[in-house]
């Protein structure tokens, strides 16, 4: 054999050839591609690297958990477009876990109207795209509502119109701080004594009842607050002018894009949920009634934590899935990272490549840190052969 | 007749009322259904408007399908010049009858059908559609939209992204450690990311990458983003497939002295794509859902085409219709690709118990 034909036929060179020409193909596609953006950076003239995070941003953004103006950086402004995104992505994962199991739970009831309605729901939900459902709540159900002046109400505290809902916000006052910390505290405790339950029914087989500990807890919350002569208040939203004043305001993108994520969202839930259920063969729920342990017991003890362990890795990915979607808020204008950044900044200041590169660095990070929780969870709950 | 009731009666009793509980939720969702399904129907159908050309002949009170049916031509074909129409209508044709020739089986050797469906057609239309061939009238792609345009996107994304997922697939699973991180950083970082991130930078971002004076067509780039991002996660599906493949397999190929090509394509291929075809057809319909997004960076898919009806100053409060159309349209196209991967499941388990 020649030497040139050994390197592609031959076994034990042919590997290594082949790893060659693929390592020096993408480098030298990479390297062209960086050169190519340097020629064209300079060309255009943008100055590349991160320095323009910390110049004076100019733009006011409507919806903040934390203080921003215009005179703000744009770093700050990334800030509260991340706080957006975790905000809406955290609250849509709650509300499509309760639905989603909710909707499981009636798809497999023996409720004929039920099950049928809950199928009907998942069928339309599930074969719409995320984003025709996110226009709309937006363009069609939330534009719909009445204006300021005819809101909808409940008990002169929430209002409900096409600017939003109004709901009271809660003012803490300075002496509020041993509050917190006595809740704080609190929750560690109860934490605590459900541990120790656990491991006392583990010792001598007895379960200690659990409810004179919330007693305790609760009395000793009221006993505090009243100790510090209740450090808290209601701001309620009051009509003024155009539009209320005080209170929280639920922007309607924000609405939107919340309604539509969890909604979409629960329904590939209900079916996850539904297909975990039915994987935990009939012999268990049997042998759980042969052994006379109740409806409740069975579901809670047998069935779910069975069902769980097939749940737990497809749910992880509709999390990520919900948090990434929570990006589609570009198209409504809800201010969460990608419109924020990707949006406004990047046609502020032209630095395509540092602020996609930010963007997507964002997303891979929460992804990642997202799927190393739920994979924690899911080994936690694995089978454990002994 | 009396023992159809009794029929009935026994279904109902079983099926709606078998306990309180049971007979109260029953209640409760009977009257739901009463309360809410006969004003909608009532909005669809039975007082909507479907004669007429303009918006006087919409004033009873339900859903004024004149609007779509004045806007259908742009629903579907967005702003195709009028006398290039059959060129559209023909290639339409032709993938039909390409996906059909791939599933069916019944006009020759479905993976003929496959590899021409998937090389060739997607060639041809383009070419044919944009009217670089065959000395036609130029159509730039910025004219292209609606329906079109979406089935554009998916149709080339669904065609490309499966080769392109089993070569990193395959990669991935390789023992050499160059192209098993290579692939595998670029699988992640695709799956990482969400697309309109994606589309962002094919729309932004993309330009700067090239030599100076090229240029990429703003929907070639939309595809490419596309692509890439549906063949990542059309690898991890394939992925899936290749490692319920038991070991003997991949041993008794070895043994039988076939060449890695020649095992993948005889019997390894073969049988991971069948394990997981339902995965497969859920990637496809996702993709299509997807392609919605299209309409953030500025170009006019169905779901664009519906929301710049919403600002038409002729034809201003039917944004509702304009939803509910092209919504009825995505809806029918995702659950005609649900209900057929469900069926390939029932197929594929009856043939290995």
């Amino acid at each position: 054999m020649n030497p040139f034909a050994r390197l592609i036929y031959h076994e034990k060179t042919r590997p290594i050839t082949i790893q060659c020409v693929c390592l020096v193909a993408f480098l030298v596609v990479t390297a062209t591609l960086v050169y190519n953006a340097g020629v064209n950076l300079k060309e255009q003239g943008v100055a590349s690297g991160f320095g323009f995070l910390f110049e004076r941003s100019g733009f006011s953004i409507n919806q903040m958990p934390i203080s921003y103006t215009e005179d703000s950086s744009y770093f700050r402004a990334f800030l509260v477009g991340l706080l957006n995104s975790i905000i809406v992505s955290f609250l849509g994962i709650i509300i499509a876990t309760v639905l989603g199991f909710f909707i499981a739970i009636c798809r497999l009831s023996s409720n004929f109207l039920l099950s049928k309605l809950a199928m009907i729901y998942v069928e339309i939900l599930r074969n719409l795209p995320l984003l025709l459902q996110i226009f709309f709540w937006y363009f069609v159900i939330l534009a719909a509502l009445p204006s300021v002046r005819e809101s909808y109400e409940l008990f002169d505290t929430f209002y409900l119109n096409n600017r939003g809902i109004n709901i009271p916000r809660l003012v803490s006052e300075p002496a509020s701080g041993l509050v917190l910390l006595s809740v704080v505290l609190m929750i560690l405790g109860l934490f605590g004594y459900h541990k120790y339950i656990n491991y006392h029914h583990m010792q001598t087989g007895k379960r200690l009842a659990i409810w004179p500990a919330y007693l305790v807890s609760g009395l000793l919350f009221l006993c505090i607050l009243w100790l510090r002569d209740f450090p808290y208040s209601f701001e309620v939203p009051k009509l003024g002018g155009f539009n209320f004043e005080g209170g929280l305001v639920l922007y309607p993108e924000f609405l939107a894009l919340l309604f539509s994520l969890s909604l979409y969202t629960a329904a590939f839930i209900a079916e996850i949920v539904r297909a975990g259920i039915l994987a935990v063969p009939k012999g268990q729920v049997e042998a759980a009634k042969s052994l006379g342990l109740s409806h409740g017991v069975t579901l809670t003890k047998v069935v779910i934590p069975q069902a769980m362990r097939v749940i737990v890795p497809p749910l992880t990915s509709q999390y990520l899935n919900l948090t990434k979607n929570s990006s589609l808020a570009a198209a409504i204008g809800y201010p969460e990272l990608v419109s924020v950044f990707a949006g406004t900044v990047l046609n502020q200041t032209g630095q395509a490549v540092e602020v996609i590169a930010l963007v997507m660095s964002v997303y891979l990070t929460l992804s990642l840190s997202l799927s190393a929780i739920m994979n924690l969870y899911n080994k936690k709950i694995q089978l454990t052969e002994r | 007749m009396s023992k159809t009731f009794t029929k009935l009666g026994d279904w109902l009793k079983t099926n709606l009322f078998s306990s309180y509980a049971n007979s109260f939720v029953s209640l409760v969702l009977i009257l739901l259904v009463i309360w809410t399904l006969p004003p909608l129907l009532n909005w669809l159908l039975f007082s909507a408007d479907f004669a007429g050309n303009t918006k006087e002949a919409c004033d009873s009170g339900g859903a004024c399908w004149v609007f779509i049916k004045v806007r259908l031509s742009q629903f579907i074909y967005g702003f195709y010049p009028t006398s290039e129409l059959w060129r559209v209508n023909l290639s339409l044709i032709i993938v039909a009858l390409g996906i059909f020739g791939s599933l069916s089986g019944k006009m020759g050797p479905k993976s003929w059908w496959l590899i021409i469906t998937s090389t060739g057609i997607p060639l041809f239309v383009w070419l044919f559609l944009t009217g670089s061939l065959f000395g036609l009238t130029l159509v730039e792609t910025s004219s292209w939209g609606g329906l079109l345009v979406t089935l554009v996107i998916s149709f080339v994304g669904i065609a490309f992204s499966l080769p392109l997922g089993i070569i990193l697939a395959l990669a991935r699973r390789s023992s050499m450690p160059v192209l098993k991180v290579l692939s595998t950083i670029f699988i992640e970082s695709w799956r990482g990311v969400p697309l309109i991130t994606v589309l962002f930078m094919s729309s932004v971002m993309f330009p700067i990458f090239l030599p100076e004076g090229w240029q990429i067509d703003k929907l070639l780039r939309a595809l490419l983003g596309v692509l890439f991002f549906a063949s990542a996660y059309m690898a991890e599906v394939i992925r899936g497939g290749l490692q319920a493949i038991p070991k003997g397999q991949y041993e008794a190929s070895d043994a039988l002295a076939m060449s890695y090509w020649q095992k993948q394509r005889f019997i390894i291929l073969p049988q991971a794509l069948k394990h997981v075809i339902p995965g497969i057809v859920n990637n496809f319909i996702a993709l299509f859902k997807d392609t919605t997004l299209v309409s953030i960076i500025g170009m006019y898919d169905l779901l664009g085409i519906a929301k710049s009806a919403q600002s038409d100053p002729e034809w201003l409060g039917y944004t509702t219709e304009g939803y509910v159309f092209a919504g009825f349209v995505f809806w029918i196209f995702c659950f005609l690709m649900s209900r057929y991967s469900l069926s390939l499941e029932k197929d594929l388990t009856k043939n290995t118990h």
